[in-house]
């Protein structure tokens, strides 16, 4: 699950991970009220506002800017919430902006020259462990840095029995060039932060740029935390943050009946019991001259009311222009699927784009009889071959 | 010969009371497996499908020598099931269970580097050695005795491509499904080293995903100790980056996760590419010939 910048930031707090101070605003009145406490509380004379999306490069697309001022709080407030913001990361009419973070400026005069470094921690699939990655060069795209400079990149793989070790978080901050006060702050900051993924069950935290300021104090100036969705159960604190207005609507209604949906661009919906089977379906309908339109695995029992709504989700895409069904039947039986397609066809009633259905396994051939004498404009058929081929001839 | 399981497998099914167990655990019978009890703690002394429960694992290999495990435990608990099954001196844990956390799996193969056990999944079929025993939600019937190894990452996949081998006349040494989680036992390059090693097996049908090296390493592995042809396929050539599509491992994180990207290694390294799932059983066909 994604979550916003400042419900990331508000989970890493609670580990003792320094964030600037911030505060969320949804008007420009507002804006302005979280301005001034954030100055009465740290004496921040500037503020970043920040439009709060889930996409990265917010700051392209002008959804992250500095004011100098109340007036430019209000100003930039009024221009960003509302605004499409269109970002690297987002689909090409942007999203909708619904909050920004009013946050205190934390880069600030003092002794020291103000850094900016890349830290991460996610899984290493090939080691079953943990990570934590990061370079001295912050506040980039890191597949640039590992483009440009591989040897800028480090990493920290993590032993589950122990965690970040004391040596390691050395390490992290000698290889940031790190010393004195700021030594000490990347010491405790790497530490929290492991802390703080491990707790909360994540698969990616993304700290792009961790600063240190001008006195070496040392921050995670923004966050992309992604929550391992598994593991939500023990979490129900996090659970409740999950923002529908950020998902696709057809994705969250399809999550209602439980059906795993994938929404995507194509001309050709498709429902599939099995993960790998509903990718290989995809992609044969790319080879069969048309576009996949969604991802859909109906699961293990494809009864009629999943296929009816699955049907439904499907349907309500106008790009789509034919519907293949792909089913495996082992413990389930074709048969049974079958009814349940013909039951959900002639309760939608009209349906006005070819439908092939093709079904192999437990009764194959009484579920192809089945839909063959239904009278139903739907076309059969049983071999994988075959049906690709149906794809193609309809479109 | 065939990989892992066969008639002298003697099948534990935790989480043996419950539907699932209870559905999967009497197809197993019916098909010949010698199931020889299961564990439901609590529930030890009773007796269910006229098999003994156990409360321990430990207690279903001392009293009824079980040397495989099956898990059906709810994802809460399943990894503590496998980890209890490793204590125990199972030989082979197959974990069925979709959704473990994946903190919970780091620990977990973690606890498994010094045990002498084989994990197979989680969030799998389970493994299959036609005519012998089916340890798995498998449909028994559409395999048949062979001469082909598979390994998948995936469920009707997997079923796809028996299928295909089984109408081609082929049929299977044991069909092994490693699950689709990012972090799993068995990886595909062990299930292919153990076909490469089975005398019985003829040929080998890979089936991947997007996400992972796993398949790139595989690849490798064949390049240098392969002797068998291997057919693969890879399932998400128009998967969206950064999208998780239904299996928890199947996500396009960076370039080398894409399908075209591991269908280019696996070529390089003489694996014999199929684009289309229609195509695996004929390429396999022609290879064997």
């Amino acid at each position: 699950m994604n979550l916003h910048e400042y419900q990331g930031k508000s989970i890493l707090k609670g580990y003792g991970v320094a964030v600037p101070m911030s505060i969320v605003a949804t008007s420009p009145d507002e804006a302005v009220e979280a301005a001034k406490e954030i100055q009465k509380k740290t004496g921040s004379d500037k503020w970043a506002v920040k439009a709060q999306i889930h996409a990265g490069g917010r700051g392209k697309g002008g959804g992250v800017k500095i004011a100098k001022s109340l007036d430019e709080v209000r100003q930039y407030a009024d221009d960003i919430i509302g605004m499409m913001l269109v970002t690297p990361q987002t689909k090409a009419e942007g999203k909708l902006v619904r909050r920004i973070l009013i946050e205190q400026n934390i880069y600030y005069p003092g002794p020291e020259k103000v850094e900016e470094y890349y830290m991460s921690i996610l899984l290493n699939r090939d080691e079953g462990k943990n990570m934590v990655m990061y370079s001295p060069r912050g506040g980039m795209d890191i597949e640039a840095v590992a483009e440009e400079t591989p040897e800028e990149i480090f990493t920290e793989l993590i032993d589950p029995k122990v965690g970040l070790t004391g040596f390691q978080a050395r390490r992290i901050a000698f290889n940031l060039g790190l010393s004195g006060v700021a030594f000490k702050e990347m010491l405790r900051f790497s530490t929290a932060l492991y802390n703080a993924y491990v707790g909360a069950d994540s698969s990616l935290f993304e700290i792009n740029p961790v600063i240190k300021a001008a006195d070496g104090k040392v921050f995670a100036a923004d966050a992309k935390v992604v929550i391992d969705d598994n593991a939500l159960f023990r979490h129900k604190d996090i659970a409740a943050l999950r923002d529908f207005d950020e998902e696709d609507p057809f994705e969250v209604e399809a999550g209602r009946f439980d059906l795993n949906f994938v929404k995507l661009d194509g001309n050709v919906g498709c429902m599939v019991n099995g993960a790998g089977l509903a990718m290989a379906t995809m992609d044969m309908i790319k080879m069969s001259g048309g576009d996949p339109a969604n991802f859909l695995d109906v699961g293990g029992t494809a009864d009629a009311k999943r296929v009816e709504e699955a049907f439904r989700i499907i349907l309500k895409d106008p790009n789509v222009k034919a519907i293949l069904v792909n089913i495996f039947g082992g413990i389930v039986r074709c048969d049974r699927v079958a009814q349940g397609i013909v039951d959900a066809y002639n309760n939608i009633g009209d349906i006005n784009i070819p439908i092939i259905v093709r079904l192999q396994g437990t009764n194959a051939e009484e579920a192809k009889v089945l839909i063959d004498e239904s009278g139903l404009k739907v076309h059969s058929a049983i071999a994988l071959q075959e049906a690709a081929e149906l794809v193609n001839s309809v479109l | 010969m065939s990989v892992l399981v066969n008639n002298n497998s003697k099948v534990v099914v935790q989480g043996f009371t419950g539907s699932e167990g209870t559905f999967h655990a009497s197809q197993m019978i019916a098909y010949g497996t010698q199931v020889v009890g299961g564990v439901t703690p609590g529930k030890g002394g009773q007796t269910h499908l006229d098999r003994p429960v156990f409360n321990t694992v430990q207690e279903a290999v001392t009293k009824a020598k079980a040397n495989v495990s099956l898990i059906f435990v709810p994802p809460a608990f399943a990894a503590d099931a496998i980890m209890e099954a490793a204590e125990a001196g199972i030989g082979v844990i197959v974990c069925i269970t979709e959704g473990i956390p994946t903190e919970d799996m780091v620990k977990v193969k973690e606890y498994l580097r010094d045990k002498d056990c084989r994990l197979v999944g989680p969030n799998c079929p389970g493994v299959i050695t036609p005519g012998e025993a089916k340890v798995g939600i498998m449909p028994g019937f559409i395999h048949s005795r062979g001469r082909v190894g598979i390994v998948s990452r995936s469920g009707t996949l997997t079923y796809e491509a028996v299928d295909q081998l089984t109408k081609a006349g082929l049929g299977q040494t044991t069909a092994l499904g490693i699950g689709g989680d990012p972090i799993i036992g068995t990886t595909t390059r062990d299930a292919v080293e153990l076909f490469m090693n089975d005398p019985e097996t003829e040929g080998i049908v890979m089936i991947g995903e997007i996400g992972g090296n796993m398949e790139a390493d595989a690849a490798y592995w064949i390049k240098e100790h392969g002797n068998k042809p291997v057919v693969g396929f890879i399932a998400g050539a128009t998967a969206p980056k950064g999208r998780t599509m239904g299996h928890a491992g199947a996500i396009i994180g960076g370039k080398s996760d894409t399908a075209e990207a591991k269908k280019e290694i696996l070529t390089e390294c003489g694996v014999h590419v199929v684009d289309s799932p229609a195509d695996i059983g004929h390429k396999m066909a022609e290879l064997l010939k």
